[in-house]
């Protein structure tokens, strides 16, 4: 050891000794970010596994739960087939007339209330004239195929159905 | 401490492939419960038939509408408008819409002008611009085509609102987030069709599934002369209009 032990020295021999395979004298300046990066990772995931919801992206960007939530929704209008279930009379008569395309719902609204429990939930009396005139009152914007009739003139005041039957209307 | 740059470099590898996998939970499965519904996403595609010459303006579907889904007063889901094109200004329609058309319109009668109904609804775009301005993934294309909108997650920001291109959006007076037409999907999941296309007396409007060889949407699509809305807007709407007068924005 017949060298001066100077700074410049001691560094030099450092440095060979940290060349030496197997041996890593300053593996620390590696580490230590390795570290850091690691534990910032580990956060990110710790992070976004709290604030991402359970179960988006798992069909798209966007929360895959919502479209059962939204399907739990109830439906007000029960559908024709449901209407038909019950009042198979009617319906009968209906079939063959000019209204045979216009379902139970468009006139009575929404029934799904009432076909769960008819009993306790009626439907409100409808007033008739007023829904003949919602559709065939005469408009020139309307289509030309459909019926029309300025009401006034056409029944002179008189109830549309004391000449014609809203389930099978003739004319 | 002393470690070869070798294992150093593969512990950190390993250590970084296992950390996700560590930290981030397996997700519950969804695909059974759809199944367990009885609906399946993946052989669906919703669109919609509106025929004008078949539209009487009554206002059914926009009542039914606001009947089914709740919709405040004053905001529509659906509406309808009447257009009324003089000679060959095509480019000036008079365009009236009094309270969605929720209660019919005033008689016209207006012998000089070419005069039609237009119903209006979300056009359920196969590239929706309010999708992609979204900024949280709130409003989405469901897989079955139908753009919907998560009320939970939805912050009411408005982006939408203004990227719609047919107005088809509004923020939801009570909630304070964005509101809009699901094509009733909590019925047509359910095998129904839509409460508007339920009440629609002369069968303007009809649901129709893309994915369905035996909808009648493929007849319409074949016989008639049909358009969408703003197809310069490149949304691929799939409402399919049949007898759309070019004066219809």
């Amino acid at each position: 050891m017949g060298r001066p032990a100077t700074g410049r020295g001691r560094r030099a021999a450092a440095d060979e000794e940290a060349c030496v395979p197997g041996k890593l004298k300053h593996a620390g300046h590696l580490i230590r970010p390795a570290v850091v990066l690691l534990l910032g990772f580990a956060l990110f995931l710790l992070v976004r596994g709290a604030v991402v919801p359970a179960t988006f992206g798992e069909l798209g960007h966007y929360r895959a739960a919502s479209l059962d939530e939204i399907r739990q929704q109830a439906p007000a209008f029960a559908g024709q087939a449901v209407c038909a279930g019950c009042h198979a009379g009617v319906t009968a008569v209906r079939a063959s007339g000019k209204h045979r395309a216009v379902a139970c719902e468009a006139c009575h609204g929404p029934s799904a209330r009432h076909a769960a429990d008819p009993a306790a939930v009626r439907h409100a009396p409808l007033d008739v004239v007023a829904l003949c005139a919602g559709c065939h009152e005469k408009d020139s914007a309307k289509p030309k195929w459909f019926r029309q009739v300025e009401s006034k003139e056409h029944s002179g005041g008189a109830p549309c159905q004391s000449c014609h039957q809203p389930h099978k209307p003739e004319f | 401490m002393t470690i070869s740059r070798r294992d150093l470099l593969s512990q950190s590898g390993k250590l970084l492939i296992l950390a996700p996998v560590a930290a981030v939970p397996a997700p519950p499965r969804r695909a059974s419960e759809d199944a367990a519904a009885g609906y399946d996403p993946s052989r669906h595609r919703w669109a919609m038939a509106i025929d004008i010459d078949k539209c009487i303006g009554c206002g059914n579907c926009v009542r039914a509408c606001e009947q089914e889904n709740d919709v405040p007063a004053g905001f529509f889901r659906t509406w309808i408008e009447r257009y009324q094109v003089s000679g060959a200004d095509q480019e000036h329609p008079k365009v009236e819409s009094p309270d969605g058309g929720r209660n019919g319109f005033p008689p016209s009668s207006n012998s000089n002008a070419k005069e039609f109904y237009v119903p209006k609804i979300c056009n359920q775009c196969s590239e929706s611009p309010c999708v992609q301005v979204c900024p949280v993934g709130a409003t989405f294309d469901s897989p079955d085509g139908v753009v919907l909108v998560d009320q939970s997650y939805c912050l009411g920001c408005r982006y939408c609102v203004h990227a719609c291109p047919y107005g088809c959006r509004y923020i939801h007076p009570g909630r304070h987030t964005v509101d809009k037409c699901t094509f009733c999907y909590h019925r047509i999941t359910r095998g129904l069709t839509t409460a508007c296309c339920e009440a629609c007396p002369t069968g303007a409007r009809a649901l129709a599934d893309l994915k369905d060889p035996r909808d009648p949407i493929h007849e319409f699509l074949r016989v008639n002369k049909v358009h969408v809305l703003k197809p310069h807007m490149a949304t691929r709407a799939k409402v399919f209009y049949a007898s759309l007068d070019g004066a219809v924005r």
